[in-house]
């Protein structure tokens, strides 16, 4: 935890008096001994409300209290005051002209309408035109035994909210921030009976390009739940506001009545915060525990005999020198480097010396710190003799022979020398580590990797590692792990460095610069964006839902640190995370249901930023309008999540069982809930059509598949990787897009800034769509396969890729080379708008007969029989056999 | 001899009502924010072999002074202390572990289980002083 600089009394936010007097309560309990404990407790339980705390309990309280709903559900049920009316049945058709308060300023009716305006409110929600229609397509039933072609054409579009149009507009953008079911269910029971699981997917500090950010001086927030104020809440009059989450009335600052933008005083509604849902708020010294950190880089490298073979130090070098310039930081940024193989290496860079000086540290059970203060040095005082060493380093390792790793002390070393600041450190590693704290040893058994029955070994073996990445969290610290080895390296284990301290992991197997260039150009590739993209340090994010919501479980990387808080050390904007909710309370009486994520974090120039998105979504009592609102694609990330979780803590053949039967329940409730179908068949609603294909293909990812040899490692990678990315990418990698690019045409094709780009159809993913007379292209996020079939027309091996025909194409080709002609031009404009808001680049494959990448290719056609997984087809008859029993 | 045992176990049960009231406090104090899950854990990490032992020793001591039906009452609780405590992941940092402790609402089992000893325990209690005056009285 870092230590507060000053008063703890710089808590913003008003704590409810009921905390004050519990807690010289607590004290009492802790210091005496009296028997009265039992009734102190009981008393003490009965009034715990979750608000801010008198113990400066550093983030908590500077983001402001979690709503906890149970606890304040008395006091505040009476600031309701206006009797809520239902939302109308969907099929009656109400004016569009009737818009909401917010949006509309309806200025003179404001001051005694507020029943008026509920009414206007949820009236306007209900029963537009044109939403009977949209309810209808997605709740039509399909034979999923008889419908061949379920995949739509192009990717489809998240599903849009059943909301009015003024909503909708203003509405979280569905690439943040997205619900599993976008028609939320009022009660638990009703989620229950349509067997769906509730959350949110949040990818929080994406790459934006357009983001208002305000700078006023007050930044506007509940005075309950402290939800900042946003599109979504009812403004009662001018000077009054309701919270769209607690239902609290609060008042308009004097400040917020005049807005910046359009130079108008009395337009509370007008100002940016209440006309966009992703906002930035500029946040003052109040939101500080300590001065903004300024950004601080580590880089831990492995110079063991293994790592100088497969030589990443070179690309590794090559590449920080070319991006030195673009590090994110400002005047402040501080550079280290810290070299380890059976000792551990630092490096003086003390501004003034000719030359870098190398510092070992041999006695590792130990380890100390050398010098203090030149180890981590300010970039732009020594850059020349960062260069320096960046230039010498892969050199002076050739000859070593070193086979040990000491990673365990390294990371203690760099948690040492980072924990005056915080900032990132990233390691590099490429074998076990063998010495020192944290040593591991070898627990995989090569002849298990196929095995059907239970895969061990997918926990951590020790907890070195999560009760260093705890401590690193405390102290702002975020590591990222790149792991380079090609042999096992108990990334179980290791991942959780990085796991809980908000790190991500990258994992390159069997990585050689010489041998394995295609990972070569995927490590050069990845290097370059994960050292010039955004950085956030000392970050805490809270989200809060409306009252009677409430979320139980969370996935990503980062330290759940209360209920609802976590604390990133660093945040980035590649990883996403996954939160489960449920419904403690009935929603009957609120036709929107409010989520608000408010990330907290320091930019790399030393800002204290605050980031803030709200999602708003209808609230609905029939089961299948909620159906018809599911998002099937947040649904299966959901469902990989939890999977993942249930396989670590209990087994994996466990978790395979529970998507199989996440299938069969949904769809037998929905069965249950049609009155008249049919049971012949497999009937679904359009909505869902996509639910068994998707969960067939989680059941064969590299993550969670049986029977075929997986090794543990890339196991384990892909199951981080689940958990931690976001959605599209996920869904990429989960299903692929495969389409057929020898045979593109300009038929509806995109005119995007004068280049034609094709758009053909996507293909299922399965053989018999593959022919060989054609060449088809697959796009699984992080990897890109060229498939060219054995008879394939030569104008397309010649002009798109450079050979004379199928015979010649070398057996490693990596890229398409540029060429000059039209079916060039087309193809390599349609792969480069594939990969347009791609971060990652993909590694690229021309698939040939070559084995390995042959292999990868064919795993991934999902509708297709293995020896150990069933066929798109005999899936379906499988979930049809387990609904009839 | 009955009377020793006795007094001897109604100690013991005891220093287990005062160890689950503990456990439940701190436990609460993570649930309304007082202190962190790091904090927490490690507090209650350090109690739970000392509780365990404190369970098995009144198993023990009944066994031992031939009470079967309180022995049998007792062994249910001493038995789910040792699994809990044997089934703990490897990676985990004990039966407590803070990184997982608000996740699937393990804060609430947690919770669940230190009340449902607490009950158990205050039983014992009574059923310890009760028969410890029997004893003393038979002597």
């Amino acid at each position: 935890m870092s230590k507060p600089a000053t008063n703890s009394s710089h808590t913003p936010e008003v704590s409810s008096s009921s905390l004050s007097e519990t807690a010289p309560f607590l004290d009492f309990l802790h210091s005496r001994g009296s028997l009265g404990f039992v009734w102190m407790t009981l008393a003490v339980s009965s009034t715990t409300t979750g608000s801010a705390s008198p113990v400066p309990n550093s983030y908590e309280s500077l983001e402001g209290g979690g709503y906890s709903g149970t606890s304040l559900q008395c006091s505040l049920r009476h600031l309701n005051p206006c009797p809520q009316t239902r939302p109308l049945p969907l099929s009656r058709r109400v004016q569009p002209t009737r818009i909401p308060a917010v949006l509309a300023g309806t200025d003179t009716s404001l001051g005694f309408r507020k029943c008026v305006i509920q009414e206007e409110l949820s009236s306007a929600l209900g029963g537009l035109s044109g939403v009977s229609e949209l309810e209808a397509e997605t709740l039509r039933p399909m034979n999923l035994l008889q419908e061949r072609n379920i995949l739509p054409p192009k990717r489809a579009p998240p599903p849009e909210p059943n909301l009015s149009n003024d909503l909708r507009k203003v509405n979280c953008s569905p690439d943040t921030f997205r619900c599993t079911l976008t028609n939320i269910p009022q009660t638990q029971a009703l989620l229950n009976k349509a067997r769906l699981p509730l959350g949110l997917l949040l990818h929080p500090f994406r790459d934006l390009t357009q983001l208002p950010v305000i700078t006023s001086n007050t930044i506007v927030r509940c005075r309950s739940c402290r939800t900042y104020i946003n599109p979504f809440v009812s403004f009662l009059d001018q000077r009054r506001w309701k919270c769209n989450l607690c239902y609290r009335v609060n008042d308009v600052p004097d400040e917020f009545m005049y807005n910046p933008v359009t130079r108008s005083y009395g337009e509370p509604h007008k100002r940016p915060e209440v006309q966009n849902s992703t906002v930035e708020f500029i946040a003052s010294s109040d939101y500080m525990l300590r001065p903004p950190q300024p950004a601080v880089y580590l880089f831990l490298l492995d110079v063991s005999h293994n790592a100088v073979e497969s030589g990443y130090l070179n690309v590794f070098c090559q590449s920080l020198l070319d991006n030195l310039e673009k590090l994110p930081g400002d005047t402040r940024t501080h550079i280290g480097f810290v070299t380890f193989d059976s000792t551990v290496h630092f490096y003086n860079l003390q501004e003034g010396l000719s030359q870098p000086q190398m510092l070992v540290v041999s006695d590792i059970d130990d380890v100390f710190i050398p010098t203090h203060d030149s180890l981590l040095v300010n970039l732009k005082e020594s850059k020349e003799l960062v260069k320096d060493l960046l230039n010498a380093l892969p050199g002076m390792f050739t000859h070593t022979r070193e086979t040990q790793s000491a990673l365990g002390p390294a990371l203690q070393v760099a948690y040492k020398l980072m924990s005056p600041t915080g900032g990132r450190v990233s390691v590099f590693q490429t074998q076990l580590p063998t010495l020192g704290a944290g040593l591991l040893q070898s627990r995989e058994d090569p002849n298990l990797r196929s095995s059907t029955k239970n895969v061990q070994h997918l926990g951590p073996a020790t907890d070195f590692y999560k009760k260093l990445a705890l401590d690193c969290s405390g102290q702002q610290i975020g590591v990222d792990l790149f792991l380079l080895s090609s042999q096992y390296s108990d990334l179980a284990t290791l991942a959780c460095v990085s796991k809980y301290s908000a790190g991500g992991v990258f994992y390159y197997p069997s990585f050689h610069h010489i041998h394995n260039t295609a990972q070569r150009q995927k490590f050069q590739k990845d290097l370059q964006r994960y050292l010039t993209r955004k950085i956030g340090f000392e970050a805490v994010m809270r989200i809060r839902c409306t009252k009677g919501l409430s979320i139980h479980t969370f996935h990503g990387n980062f330290f759940v640190r209360s209920t609802d808080l976590l604390s990133l050390a660093n945040v980035n904007p590649d990883s996403g995370f996954a939160v489960q909710m449920s419904i403690e309370e009935s929603l009957a009486d609120t036709s929107l249901a409010c989520f608000q994520a408010a990330l907290l974090y320091t930019s790399s120039k030393g800002k204290r930023r605050i980031r803030v998105h709200t999602l708003c979504l209808p609230v609905v009592s029939q089961l299948s309008e909620v159906f018809a609102g599911a998002d099937i694609q947040a649904i299966s990330c959901l469902l990989a999540n939890m999977a993942i979780d249930r396989s670590i803590s209990s087994s994996l053949s466990d978790a395979r069982d529970a998507l199989v039967n996440a299938v069969v329940d949904c769809l037998t409730a929905y069965r249950a809930n049609g009155s008249n179908i049919q049971p012949s068949g497999l009937i679904a609603p359009a909505a869902l059509r996509l639910f068994p294909l998707y969960v067939l293909a989680l059941l064969k990812q590299k993550a969670l598949r049986t029977g075929t040899s997986t090794r543990l490692d890339e196991r384990v990678f892909s199951m981080c990787e689940l958990k931690s990315q976001p959605l599209q990418q996920i869904m990429h990698m989960v299903h692929p897009d495969l389409y057929r690019i020898d045979n593109m045409t300009e038929l509806a094709a995109l005119h995007l800034n004068d280049s034609v780009i094709p758009q053909p159809p996507l293909l299922q993913l399965t053989a018999e769509k593959l022919t060989r007379e054609g060449a088809f292209l697959m796009d699984c996020g992080s990897v890109m396969y060229l498939w060219v079939g054995k008879c394939c027309n030569e104008m397309f091996i010649c002009d798109v890729l450079g050979f004379p025909n199928y015979a010649s194409l070398p057996s490693n080709m990596t890229e398409i080379p540029e060429l000059q002609t039209t079916y060039s031009e087309r193809t390599r404009a349609f792969i480069s708008w594939l990969l347009e808001s791609r971060t990652f680049h993909p590694a690229f494959h021309v698939v040939k007969d070559d084995a390995s990448t042959k292999t990868s290719f064919f795993q991934h056609l999902v509708e297709d029989r293995t020896e150990s997984a069933f066929s798109y087809y005999e899936f379906l008859l499988h979930v049809q056999q387990q609904m009839s029993k | 001899m009955e009377a020793a045992v006795f007094i001897s176990s109604l100690v013991d049960c005891c220093a287990l009502i005062f160890l689950s009231v503990y456990f439940i406090i701190t436990l609460s104090d993570l649930e309304c924010d007082y202190i962190n899950a790091r904090s927490c854990c490690s507090k209650l990490n350090k109690w739970v072999i000392p509780e365990m032992i404190a369970q098995a020793l009144a198993t023990v001591l009944m066994l031992v002074s031939m009470h079967w039906f309180v022995f049998l009452l007792n062994l249910p609780v001493a038995s789910w202390d040792v699994y809990r405590y044997v089934k703990v992941p490897m990676g985990n940092m004990g039966v407590y572990d803070p990184t997982e402790i608000h996740n699937r609402g393990q804060l609430k089992s947690h919770m669940k289980e230190a009340m449902i000893k607490l009950g158990f325990h205050l039983l014992c209690f009574f059923i310890y002083l009760y028969s410890m005056i029997l004893a003393l009285i038979n002597d």
